[in-house]
């Protein structure tokens, strides 16, 4: 079982790119059916275990989804260093079972519509995750901001390290 | 879309492929200074230095700012660098999201394995 963690852990990268100006791209290979990770992403409880990272600090208060064309959605998390529960709302465009699954997020006019597609090979899933925004300024917004990473607060960080960047 | 990085990165080459730039550069790293201190530095003309500041403002490296009627540069952070440093939180967050993904696919595979042998 070590030895299985091992091997996953160079082969399970996590890679992002700007893609275009529009554009952000995530990819990763899970090693499972695509049936299983399209479950993980589409039932609920389960996206309550892993959506809200617990290194992030941050906390599931309530996870609805109603995994279907024109369904909604609506993620309510908290965090200790922000007074209010953030909620992320939308609704889902387009549901492929083990294939595809389209969103927007409505939290803001210039939200992105996020596709995440599932595609199996040899027993494991290759995951892409692209959020596509409605223009290169609402992008570069909501990279500016932290909206992207969903939490501002850790921010801090960023700027610690663009003062080192400065200095360099 | 591609040619918009490129363009950053031609940007930032273009400003870098000038040995009197990279001096600058350099210069600044130590401490920040006006125009004329670097054009005394650097043994040029103020139009001269003011040019060389210009392609390096226009990249980004080196910001520049006018007190009465003096000029003075520093170190800019440059917007590739900026933008990498913003896409790494990004990718961070989807790092440590699928990190635990990891674990909830691995207990359900085990868990369809189980239900299998149940059934047979």
């Amino acid at each position: 079982m070590a030895a299985t963690r091992d091997e996953t852990v160079a082969a399970n990268d996590t890679r992002t790119d700007r893609r275009s100006e529009r554009e952000l791209v995530v990819t990763r290979v899970f090693d499972g059916p695509a049936r299983i990770v399209f479950e993980a992403w589409t039932t609920p409880e389960l996206l309550m275990r892993w959506w809200a990272p617990k290194s992030f600090g941050i906390t599931f208060l309530s996870c609805d989804a109603d995994v279907r064309p024109g369904g909604t959605y609506k993620f309510v998390f908290a965090h200790p260093e922000s007074g209010q529960p953030m909620a992320f709302v939308g609704r889902y465009i387009e549901v492929e079972p083990h294939a595809r699954l389209v969103w927007t997020n409505e939290e803001s006019d210039d939200g992105a519509v996020t596709t995440v597609t599932f595609e199996e090979r040899d027993g494991k899933t290759h995951l892409t995750l692209r959020d596509l925004y409605p223009s290169k300024e609402a992008l570069d917004e909501a990279l500016a901001s932290g909206s992207v990473s969903a939490y501002p607060e850790q921010f801090d960080e960023l700027d610690a390290l663009l003062k080192t960047l400065d200095q360099a | 879309m591609v040619q918009f990085s490129s363009q950053h990165v031609d940007t930032s080459f273009a400003a870098l492929s000038d040995a009197t730039r990279r001096g600058v550069l350099e210069r600044l790293a130590r401490e920040d200074a006006s125009i004329t201190e670097l054009a005394d530095t650097f043994h040029m003309t103020l139009t001269g230095m003011k040019k060389h500041v210009s392609v390096l403002e226009h990249a980004g490296l080196v910001v520049t700012e006018k007190v009465g009627r003096v000029r003075t540069c520093r170190l800019g952070v440059d917007r590739l660098e900026q933008e990498a440093a913003w896409i790494e939180r990004y990718r961070q967050l989807w790092a440590a999201r699928f990190d635990e993904l990891d674990n909830v696919v691995e207990e359900l595979k085990q868990k369809e394995t189980a239900d299998g042998r149940h059934k047979r």
